[in-house]
């Protein structure tokens, strides 16, 4: 109203006064209010039913997208690292497979070993006992031989001296003597 | 001495001198098609355009375009949602709408020989007008008659109540006049001093290529401030955009939340 009223009375000034304020002159007030209505309504219509939806969407979507990638890079990341985990197991499992496999070769070996240090060992005994028999029959047969000739010998060396000795009693002297 | 000065008459005031483009009235009121109205059509048309051919880009990755127009849906925003709260976006469209309305009306006030729409207390007292009737509507459709608790604050004793409610009902119907007078009165001043800085840059150098050297040096001096003048009100135009837009949702939030 005040600016109507200003700008009424710049209208009624002299014409040789300045020309009145421009934004305080009411003819084109009505104009003014018209058409910043119309205009005004049509930015807000058209901005607020048709492009800030679609901007709205836009953003949106691309917000949802990144979450998804990162929803995926996650799942991703996971599965790697349960692969990895598989594959560490894996590896333990055949390293203990190895071990095991390499401690019952050893074993085997050692059991083979052994088997046929035994039996060499039963074998050496046994053919050690055969020498050991057949020395001792050897040396029975010379011991036996030894007192026959002893026999023979005190024989000749009694008959020498005209003495006359039975075989037996020669023999029971020899043995004595010998033992 | 005869210079350039006193031939001629430098008027400041014409840049905002309103001319009929268009003869039309309604019932014997005038509305005629007005400059003001043209720039203001051209700016709500490069808002359209530029918004509008933005959101039609649908880029999952946005070009420049899109990316601005982007940058400027979050600013508002964010603007909204950090003074008005999650519940203040229902006002966004508006908001939004409002603060590039101002905008593209003071950027497009820049270009010389352009119309700055908002230089006239009249489209600026509308605007402040419209901000002010949806929060006081709305205030009241909300909450009902404890919208007015706006006037009184909650926990103060009852003597300082008798000082404090006309003081908030003041400071409440001041807001539409500081609201249209902030922006009216930025834009007309800082035009008045780009168009004066101009003018004086231009006759004092034209009365120095007629013999007065000592002009020149002064004109150019006019001619450094008003290219700094100008940068100035570039920043001017796009603030002032920015405090009607923020203001409009500090007042947008005491319609949502009127008890504080």
């Amino acid at each position: 109203m005040l600016l109507a009223l200003l700008a009424e009375t710049a209208h009624h000034l002299p014409d040789d006064a300045p020309p009145p304020f421009p934004p305080f002159e009411a003819w084109h007030m009505p104009g003014q209010l018209f058409w910043l209505a119309i205009l005004f309504a049509v930015l807000y219509f058209s901005l607020s039913r048709f492009i800030l939806p679609k901007m709205s969407d836009t953003i949106e979507k691309r917000s949802d997208r990144i979450a998804s990638d990162l929803d995926q890079a996650a799942k991703l990341n996971e599965q790697a690292e349960e692969a990895q985990q598989a594959l560490e197991l894996r590896i333990a499992q055949a390293k203990a497979k190895a071990r095991e496999t390499a401690n019952k070769a050893t074993a085997k070996v050692e059991a083979e070993m052994t088997a046929e240090t035994a039996r060499v060992d039963a074998e050496i005994e046994k053919k050690l006992d055969a020498a050991e028999e057949r020395i001792s029959a050897l040396r029975a047969n010379a011991m036996q031989n030894v007192e026959q000739i002893a026999v023979d010998a005190a024989d000749a060396m009694t008959s020498r001296f005209g003495l006359k000795a039975s075989a037996a009693d020669l023999k029971k002297a020899v043995s004595a003597a010998l033992n | 001495m005869n210079f350039a000065l006193q031939n001629t008459a430098i008027d400041p005031i014409h840049q905002f001198q309103v001319t009929k483009w268009l003869d039309l009235s309604i019932g014997g009121v005038d509305i005629s098609f007005t400059n003001a109205s043209g720039f203001m059509l051209l700016g709500v048309v490069l808002c359209i355009a530029f918004f509008g051919y933005a959101a039609s880009k649908k880029a999952l990755v946005p070009g420049r375009t899109q990316s601005m127009a982007e940058i400027g849906y979050g600013f508002v925003a964010d603007m909204v949602r950090s003074t008005a709260g999650e519940e203040g976006l229902r006002f966004f469209p508006f908001v939004f709408t409002l603060f590039f309305f101002v905008f593209f009306a003071n950027m497009i006030g820049m270009v010389p020989y352009a119309f700055t729409t908002t230089s006239h207390l009249v489209v600026t007292g509308a605007l402040a007008m419209l901000v002010i009737s949806i929060v006081i509507g709305f205030g009241i459709w909300k909450n009902g008659l404890s919208f007015f608790k706006l006037f009184a604050p909650s926990g103060a004793p009852f003597l300082i109540y008798l000082i404090l409610v006309p003081i908030e009902i003041i400071s409440f119907l001041a807001r539409p006049v500081t609201l249209a007078l902030r922006l009216f009165a930025n834009m007309l001043a800082g035009h008045i001093m780009l168009k004066l800085f101009a003018t004086f840059a231009a006759q004092l150098i034209g009365a120095a290529l007629s013999g007065a050297v000592f002009m020149g040096v002064v004109g150019l001096l006019a001619f450094g401030m008003g290219v700094a003048l100008n940068a100035l009100e570039l920043l001017v135009a796009g603030l002032q955009a920015y405090v009607f837009a923020i203001l409009t949702c500090v007042y947008l939030n005491d319609a949502l939340h009127p008890s504080h």
